[in-house]
Order: C-alpha cells, then sequence, then structure tokens
C-alpha cells in the first residue's frame, strides 16, 4: 500500500474521529438539536422517558402556585430512594441479628454507608411530606373533579403505597424501635379480633389472625417477618408504586393536562414580552374562522392555547424542582444521622415505643381502641377521601386555590371548627380518661366501637353535612370535612409525637419523663 | 357479534343473544375465573402452614424465696409464675392489646406501650386491651414446673403438687 492511498483514508478517518461526539450528540436526538419549534416538539415525542409530556405546555400549568411542584418533588423524592436504596442493598443482610450487624457496618465502616442511608431515610420522609401536601394541593384547587375523579383514586392508592414503603422499611434495622414499632403494627392487623372475639366468632372467622399471619408468616416478629419486610420493601411495593406512578402521570395528560379554571385566558392575560419563544413558528396569517369562532380572529402572532413548548419551559421547571428535592434530601443527610438504637430484643419493649411520625397520630389512636384507631377509621377516612370527587360534580372554582362555595372564608372558619374538636376531645380524653375509667362495667364493644377518634370523625361529618345544607353546595362541604381531616391528623401526630412520653402517658414536654 | 342495520347494539335489550355471543361470554368468564383461581392458588404459598417459632413448652424451677404474689419471669420467656398458699400459676406478660410485653408491678401489671394496666388476676383495670392476660396451663414434676404457652386455661386454676 502506499501513501498517496492511505491520505484521504485517513484524514477521512481522523474528520469522522473529530465530528463522533458531535455525531452522537445528534443520533441520540434524533430529531437534531432542539432550536426551532419543530425539533423542540420532536426533543419531546422523540424520547422515550420525555414523551409522557406534551409537545408544548399551558402557561397555566407553568406557573408556581399552580402545583408548587409538589408531585414532581415526591417523584423525585422516590428517585431518590430507589437509588439510595440499592446502594444499601449492596451490605444490607436481611437475617435478624445479621441485619443489626450489617446496619452497624453500613453506618461505620462502609464507605459513604451513613451519607447514603441518612439520604434515602430523609427522601423517605419527605416523600410522605410532599404526597400529603400535594394531596392538599390538588383538592384546594378542586382538581380532582371530573375527568380527573379516577386519578385521584390513584393518588390515594399511591398514598398508600407510601405508607407501606416507609412501614416496610422501618423493621429492616432489625433494632428496638423497627421490632417494637412493626409488633405493634402486625398486632394492629390482627386487631379485627377484637370485634370476632366480642362476637365470638373468632374460631370460625379469623380476618385479623390471617392478616397478622400473612404478615408476619410466624406467630411472632421473626426471620419470617424480616424477610417478608424486606421483599414488600425493595420489590413489590416499589414495583407496584412505579407502576401506579406510570399511571398516576400517564392520566394526566389523557385528562387534559392540569386542571385550569374556565377563565384562564382573562386571569393569565397576554403573555409578557420576554418569554421567548411563545410560538416562533406562529401564523402570521388570519385565519378566517369568523363563521364558527367568536370574538377576535384567532392565532395572530401567538401558540394556540397559551402554550409555549415543553422545551426548554417546562423540562427546566421540572428540572429545578428535582435539585431543589435532591439538595434538600442531602443537606438534611448531613445535618442530622438516621436512628439506629440497640438490638432488637423481643421480651424488653421500648418505652415509649413509637411509630414514624407520620403514624404517631394512628397510635394515639390506638391508645384508645386499637381496632377503631388502627383499622375503622383509617377505613372511613380513606373510603370518604375516595367518594369526594364523585361527590362533588360542580364546576364553578376548578383550578383555583380554595375554589368553589364558601372559599378561603370556609376553610378558615373549617380550620378553627377541626383544630377546636380534635383538642377538646383529646383534652377530654388526657384529663379525664375514656370510657373505662368512667363505667369499669362496659362492655368491650363499646371500648372498641367508641373512640375519641370515632367522635371526632362523628363530629367532622356532621359538620361537613352542615355546611352542605348551609352553603346548598357538595363542595362547601368536602372543603370542610378535607380540612378537618387535615387538622384532626395535625393534633393527634403533633400529641403523639411531642407529647406522649413512658406508658404512653401525658407529659408537656420530654424533660418531665420519669428516668429509668 | 354482527349487527345489521336498525338493530339495537345494547345486549340489555330483551333480545334473544345469539349462539356466538353465548360462546364469547362463556369464554370469557371462564378465563376470568381461571385467572381468579390461579390467584387465589398463588395467595396460598405466602399463608405460613407451619409456624417457625420456638417450642412454647418449657420447663423451669422457682426459686426457694419466692413470696406469695411475688412474680417470677423465668428468663427469655413472656410468662410471670406465681406461687401460693392455693398454688402454682403462670400468667402470660403478652399485652392483650398490641402484643407488647407488660412488666409485673406491686398491685398488677402495666403494660409500657399504650398504658393498660391489669389486675394481679390478669384483669383489665385500665387502658385500651381488650381482654384480660391469659393464663397458661401448669403442670408440677417434683420442683420443675412446666408451663405451656399455647394453652390457656380458665383465670384463676392453680396447680398443687
Amino acid at each position: 500500500m502506499s501513501g498517496a492511498e492511505n491520505g484521504p483514508g485517513l484524514q477521512q478517518f481522523l474528520g469522522n474521529l473529530r465530528a463522533a461526539p458531535r455525531r452522537f450528540v445528534d443520533t441520540m436526538c434524533r430529531t437534531g438539536r432542539p432550536s426551532t419549534d419543530r425539533t423542540r416538539s420532536g426533543f419531546v415525542f422523540g424520547n422515550v422517558f420525555l414523551h409522557l409530556h406534551s409537545v408544548r405546555t399551558h402557561r397555566w400549568s407553568l406557573r408556581w402556585s399552580t402545583t408548587a411542584g409538589l408531585g414532581l418533588a415526591t417523584l423525585g423524592a422516590f428517585l431518590i430512594t430507589l437509588v439510595t436504596g440499592v446502594l444499601l442493598m449492596f451490605y444490607y443482610k436481611p437475617y435478624p441479628d445479621v441485619a443489626y450487624d450489617s446496619m452497624k457496618d453500613i453506618h461505620f465502616i462502609v464507605p459513604t454507608g451513613r451519607f447514603v442511608r441518612n439520604i434515602h431515610r430523609w427522601a423517605a420522609n419527605l416523600m410522605v411530606v410532599t404526597v400529603i401536601l400535594h394531596m392538599a394541593r390538588v383538592f384546594y384547587t378542586a382538581a380532582y373533579r371530573a375527568p380527573r375523579e379516577f386519578n385521584w383514586l390513584v393518588g390515594m392508592a399511591l398514598l398508600v403505597m407510601t405508607l407501606g414503603l416507609s412501614f416496610t422499611g422501618y423493621l429492616l434495622p432489625w433494632d428496638q424501635l423497627a421490632y417494637w414499632a412493626i409488633t405493634i403494627g402486625a398486632n394492629i392487623a390482627q386487631s379485627p379480633r377484637e370485634v370476632t372475639d366480642a362476637l365470638n366468632i373468632t374460631s370460625v372467622f379469623d380476618p385479623g389472625g390471617l392478616q397478622r399471619l400473612l404478615l408476619l408468616g410466624s406467630d411472632t416478629v421473626g426471620e419470617e417477618a424480616l424477610i417478608r419486610f424486606y421483599l414488600l420493601h425493595v420489590m413489590l411495593l416499589p414495583l407496584v408504586a412505579g407502576a401506579l406512578m406510570a399511571v398516576h402521570i400517564w392520566r394526566i395528560r389523557k385528562d387534559g393536562g392540569l386542571a385550569k379554571p374556565a377563565d384562564v385566558d382573562a386571569r393569565l392575560g397576554p403573555p409578557p414580552e420576554g418569554v421567548y419563544p411563545v410560538f416562533t413558528e406562529a401564523p402570521a396569517k388570519t385565519y378566517h374562522l369568523a363563521a364558527i369562532v367568536r370574538g377576535r380572529t384567532p392565532v395572530v402572532g401567538h401558540g394556540p392555547e397559551q402554550t409555549v413548548p415543553s422545551m426548554p419551559h417546562l423540562f427546566y421547571a421540572e428540572l429545578a424542582v428535582l435539585m431543589l428535592t435532591v439538595f434538600v434530601c442531602t443537606a438534611l443527610a448531613l445535618v442530622s444521622d438516621a436512628p439506629l438504637k440497640e438490638l432488637a430484643n423481643p421480651l424488653v419493649p421500648e418505652n415509649p415505643a413509637k411509630a414514624p411520625w407520620y403514624f404517631l397520630g394512628l397510635q394515639e389512636l390506638v391508645a384508645f381502641s386499637a381496632f377503631m384507631g388502627g383499622i375503622g377509621i383509617p377505613t372511613i377516612v380513606l373510603a370518604g377521601l375516595g367518594l369526594i370527587p364523585y361527590l362533588d360534580r360542580e364546576e364553578a372554582g376548578t383550578g383555583v386555590w380554595f375554589g368553589g362555595s364558601g372559599g378561603w372564608p370556609l376553610v378558615r372558619r373549617s380550620l378553627v371548627v377541626g383544630l377546636a374538636a380534635a383538642l377538646l376531645i383529646e383534652s377530654i380524653a388526657i384529663r379525664f380518661g375514656w370510657l373505662r375509667e368512667w363505667f369499669p362495667e362496659i362492655p368491650q364493644l363499646v371500648i372498641t366501637a367508641i373512640n375519641p377518634g370515632t367522635i371526632l370523625t362523628l363530629v367532622y361529618g356532621w359538620y361537613s353535612v352542615w355546611l352542605v345544607k348551609r352553603f346548598q353546595s357538595t363542595r362547601a362541604g368536602a372543603l370542610g370535612l378535607f380540612t378537618c381531616f387535615l387538622c384532626g391528623f395535625v393534633v393527634l401526630t403533633t400529641i403523639g409525637t411531642y407529647f406522649r412520653g413512658p406508658n404512653w402517658e401525658f407529659f408537656w414536654s420530654p424533660a418531665d419523663w420519669p428516668g429509668h | 357479534m354482527t349487527v345489521s342495520a336498525g338493530q339495537s347494539l345494547s345486549r340489555l335489550d330483551p333480545e334473544p343473544i345469539p349462539r356466538r355471543d353465548v360462546l364469547g361470554l362463556f369464554a370469557l368468564w371462564s378465563m376470568a375465573s381461571a385467572l381468579l383461581f390461579a390467584t387465589g392458588g398463588m395467595l396460598r404459598l405466602p399463608k405460613a402452614a407451619v409456624l417457625p417459632s420456638p417450642a412454647k413448652r418449657f420447663r423451669t424451677v422457682l426459686p426457694a424465696t419466692l413470696q406469695p404474689g411475688e412474680a417470677f419471669v423465668p428468663p427469655g420467656r413472656a410468662v410471670a409464675l406465681f406461687r401460693d398458699a392455693e398454688g402454682t400459676y403462670a400468667i402470660s406478660t403478652v399485652c392483650t392489646h398490641l402484643g407488647c410485653i407488660v412488666r409485673p408491678t406491686a398491685d398488677g401489671f402495666e403494660c409500657p406501650c399504650h398504658g393498660s394496666r391489669f389486675a394481679r388476676d390478669g384483669d383489665v383495670t385500665r387502658g385500651p386491651a381488650p381482654r384480660a392476660l391469659s393464663w397458661l396451663a401448669v403442670s408440677l414434676r417434683g420442683d420443675t414446673i412446666v408451663v405451656d404457652e399455647e394453652a390457656t386455661v380458665p383465670a384463676g386454676t392453680k396447680v398443687t403438687a
């Protein structure tokens, strides 16, 4: 071979080599760089991950106050727990005692192990917070209404999944906190026995015992329980939650994007001059649609229906929310360590044995009667929340904060009613005791059924029915009910977290706890 | 299903269902019931038939100095043993509320988790516990006591040699 033949071939080779990075990017994007409306659209629908979004996004959806990015922050926290969870699985061993040792290894020996575990724990906590706030946002902007009723139900299933993921993760460290929280949790699952025992039918019909058996795989919290909780935590629940999230996000688009008020154009006004590109290839010609469209002729100089290209407007906003989520989790992980108590001891309960904070409201109710507090009232609350979009068929106020009959003044008043009722009933129960202290001979079934939470639920229910009548509007009743539910949750959780000490007795401050 | 012009589409109409529809419906329903049956079979697996917990019967010896009404808790067991003039008896220390381990006190038992209190015979005196603490079957073989944590006996059953 001669040099003259090699020359152009080698140059071509070098040229291709130089161009390889650019060509790689081009081939990855498939439709080229997103610089025009057309290529921006291609950027969205040509990408398997991004094409859950629509190509153009309504300006209303991009306002910070529409969603506050709460749903996306929840997804972000979930993704963070996925990544850190897989990392923790490198070292974690799901077997009693060994599990505790591996947790200590992760905490003290594994490089960055403590940091990664802290992030995992904080992301899980953040996910619970944002999922509740996201639910409140959707409720108060009346975004659950037709055609989005079903997605509200999917969202509720995701709330349950989030709590389930947290609860199953709680056992894995196999320390005192974990062991006794799960013992209590498993016995709550068994608490329908309180009813079947009272009716004397446990020997033939025992759903409580079956639930506990399925959860623990044994009659005590042991190796079988640990491997079951591990399986649920790292495999079953994440898969189900992931599938539900895909449906949840896909339905947003299929249900017509985020909920918008009917007069959205008037509220938004014309797009500001600085927003570029609103619609770079806007039609310059007036369409002659006068026969079908009322008002001025549409679509001259701005995009249809107040939309802007998702790339870059939506994606940069989403990226900002995701980065903020990562930042919050890592910052908290640097400041505060995830707890690890002493090795689980099946004979000496932790005193007080407290569940994670988001279950302490339930634990407060369970301290009066297990079945009603742990299963009855949560079921009633979930059923009530699930029914809301099917009962509220109104249209006024959709997409607006505190929209609908009553509005913010009603929410403010419901806050007062909800907080007052919860505080009053709790004060009575704490100061004067509950049914068994008043009537020692009372049948067990009455104690099981009439929990302070039962009274609270009845008061809230009665109040919201009264609101429906007063305002002649289901939305008013729903606003009252949901606000009261949030109040009850906050009051009970706060009392359970800060004001309950050893033997679940009331203390104004942990400093007053008796030493042990 | 064939549909001719003017014919109603709804199955709710009182017209006789064409044979092909009957067969189609039969196929769908048999598939649905097969899936349901298979799901039931799969759910049968996680329901443990054998419980891998340690043996529930154990032997122990009461200390000679045990006073009437004073509790003796054998190491590693959730049981309180008593001995008085009428005989020996065992009370389970697993709280009937949510399964925490109750502590024997001077006048009965108290639960650290949700504040249930029990009298010396196990009866509920305060708190959310739905039932009295269980009395367990005890048998004496000389000085040795055999306790069966799975066998409950009526409250007040005391055993003498």
